[in-house]
């Protein structure tokens, strides 16, 4: 069993809960030790999956998990929805690709920010987590 | 959530403060367009030393705002990115953002200047509607 500290979960159903989800982990990130450019990253990671979620799915909820052990700070974002689901995984993976008109660097940029990133989606339940690890200095 | 527009002469400013909803910056993007074309301003400067986070949304949005600027006929330069911010976009990935960059609004305000001083096409008037400094 996994020991995790204290986690947060966000309900997104609107455009201003993006702006509050990546407020949030990038406060959480600060206060356990994260620097500024781990915070940009982690903020930019959740701000790009929640908007996937208003986008795709219309609302959903996203979870920030502080995960952090005696050797390394580290957090875990769960971010999932009931909606369509990615229709093709292996193309949304890839650059340049969106069914929205957008730039399609949402997942693929994503999956570069974080140490990892894990995607299981189909009709009905897209989940999304990611992590971002640092050893403790 | 409006965005002050200052303007400038022929240039307009303006500097993002707060974290902006998808639907803020497109409300940012119109403003800012339809501004430009009122004022027919030479010279655009958005700063967004700021943001502490831009993401592809709004990466496109100020690309975007950057393109629409330069088909109306002005300069645009993006000042004070974040040094994170730089480094989120790059690694994100290439090209996120495009438009020409300065390190802040002293810098972007020499390059307008110099940029639109090279135009040829109308001088740079400080003054309010006094024609006296145009000399082309």
């Amino acid at each position: 069993m996994l020991q995790t500290g204290p986690s947060e979960r966000l309900a997104i159903s609107n455009m201003a809960d993006i702006v509050s989800a990546r407020g949030i982990v990038r406060q959480l990130a600060g206060s356990i030790g994260f620097g500024l450019a781990d915070q940009a990253r982690l903020a930019t990671a959740v701000s790009e999956l929640t908007r996937n979620v208003m986008q795709y799915a219309g609302n959903g909820f996203c979870e920030i998990t502080d995960t952090s052990d005696i050797k390394e700070i580290s957090i875990q974002v769960l971010v999932e929805d009931h909606g369509p689901g990615i229709g093709n995984l292996d193309k949304a993976m890839q650059d340049g690709y969106s069914t929205s008109g957008g730039l399609g660097a949402g997942l693929p940029g994503t999956r570069r920010l974080m140490d990892k990133f894990a995607v299981e989606s189909e009709p009905g339940l897209t989940r999304i987590t990611i992590n971002l690890i640092r050893q403790r200095p | 959530m409006k965005i002050p527009i200052l303007r400038l002469g022929r240039i307009l400013l303006s500097s993002i403060q707060i974290d902006l909803t998808d639907t803020d910056a497109l409300q940012f993007q119109n403003d800012l367009v339809c501004k430009i074309a009122e004022t027919e301003a030479l010279g655009v400067a958005i700063d967004i030393t700021s943001l502490d986070v831009v993401d592809s949304f709004m990466a496109r949005v100020i690309n975007d705002t950057a393109s629409m600027a330069r088909l109306l006929g002005a300069e645009v330069v993006i000042c004070g990115i974040q040094p994170y911010v730089a480094m989120t976009l790059v690694e994100m990935g290439r090209d996120l953002i495009g438009a020409d960059c300065a390190f802040n609004l002293d810098q972007g305000l020499k390059i307008l200047n110099a940029r639109i001083s090279t135009r040829g096409d109308t001088a740079l008037n400080w003054g309010d509607d006094d024609a006296t400094n145009r000399t082309v």
